[in-house]
């Protein structure tokens, strides 16, 4: 694809979804919503940063590349 | 940097929830738009917004208030975007109404047909996640290339290796489609 190819499909693009305007904001104050999150989780994973489930998902990941080395690229592609 | 506003990084950053609230009221708004900007979904931009907030929270212990609050929000915000993007099956989250409630109107090319415009627009959003959301910023929001590489935390070159990426998928399924660009 040539640069004048780029430059057309960069039009179309434009065309087909134009740029969010410019003084969109929340529709309300999220505050309250921050304050409901901080409560619902524990401050364990906060403090420590990792939680079962990404012990689970690293595990997995790590067996994944053990028993499968073509599986890297892959991996890589969608990190 | 100002010394108050220095003052409320380095609070934030031993885990001052005054601080923190200091922040959160600061940027939530930037946050916000950066995010709407990768989803152009409203009622998702709010929630990555929260999540976003939640992770710098967590994040505080490894914040360095001396590299400023904003690009590492935002460079947080983007990742938020990106699982979002990933995890939801986006063909049918792009509509017209939703494009009408958060996009400014386009100057209207007569030879681009209301049909092509939608089936363009699909094929965007059939796109892997990470190569949409580069060229969503450097094409459609027209953001600088050096900001979207700090924001995904990449270089420059492979902002652009992945907007040409994008751009070549995008023709490869449009001209499957019939549609020549």
């Amino acid at each position: 694809m040539n640069e004048k190819d780029q430059d057309r499909m960069k039009k179309l693009l434009q065309q087909a979804l134009p740029p969010v305007k410019g003084d969109s904001e929340p529709r309300r104050d999220l505050w309250p919503a921050m304050l409901r999150r901080l409560d619902a989780r524990p401050a364990a994973r906060a403090l420590t940063g990792w939680a079962w489930f990404d012990g689970a998902l690293a595990a997995g990941l790590v067996a994944l590349i053990v028993f499968s080395p073509a599986s890297i690229p892959v991996i890589l592609y969608y990190l | 940097m100002q010394n108050g506003e220095s003052d409320v990084l380095n609070q934030f950053q031993q885990g001052n929830a005054a601080a923190f609230e200091t922040l959160f009221h600061q940027h939530q708004r930037a946050v916000y738009f950066w995010i709407l900007r990768i989803t152009r979904n409203p009622a998702a931009a709010e929630d990555l917004t929260v999540e976003t907030f939640w992770r710098v929270y967590s994040a505080h212990a490894r914040f360095e208030p001396e590299r400023g609050f904003e690009g590492w929000a935002r460079r947080i915000a983007t990742r938020a975007a990106l699982d979002w993007l990933r995890a939801k099956k986006t063909e049918n989250e792009i509509s017209a109404e939703m494009l009408s409630e958060v996009a400014a109107p386009a100057e209207a090319d007569p030879a681009v047909t209301a049909e092509i415009r939608g089936k363009t627009a699909m094929a965007f959003s059939r796109l892997p996640p990470k190569l949409r959301i580069a060229a969503t910023l450097a094409v459609i929001e027209e953001q600088p290339q050096k900001d979207i590489a700090a924001a995904l935390g990449i270089s420059v070159a492979a902002v652009k290796l992945r907007v040409f990426r994008a751009l070549r998928l995008l023709r490869r399924d449009l001209e499957k489609q019939g549609i020549t660009p």
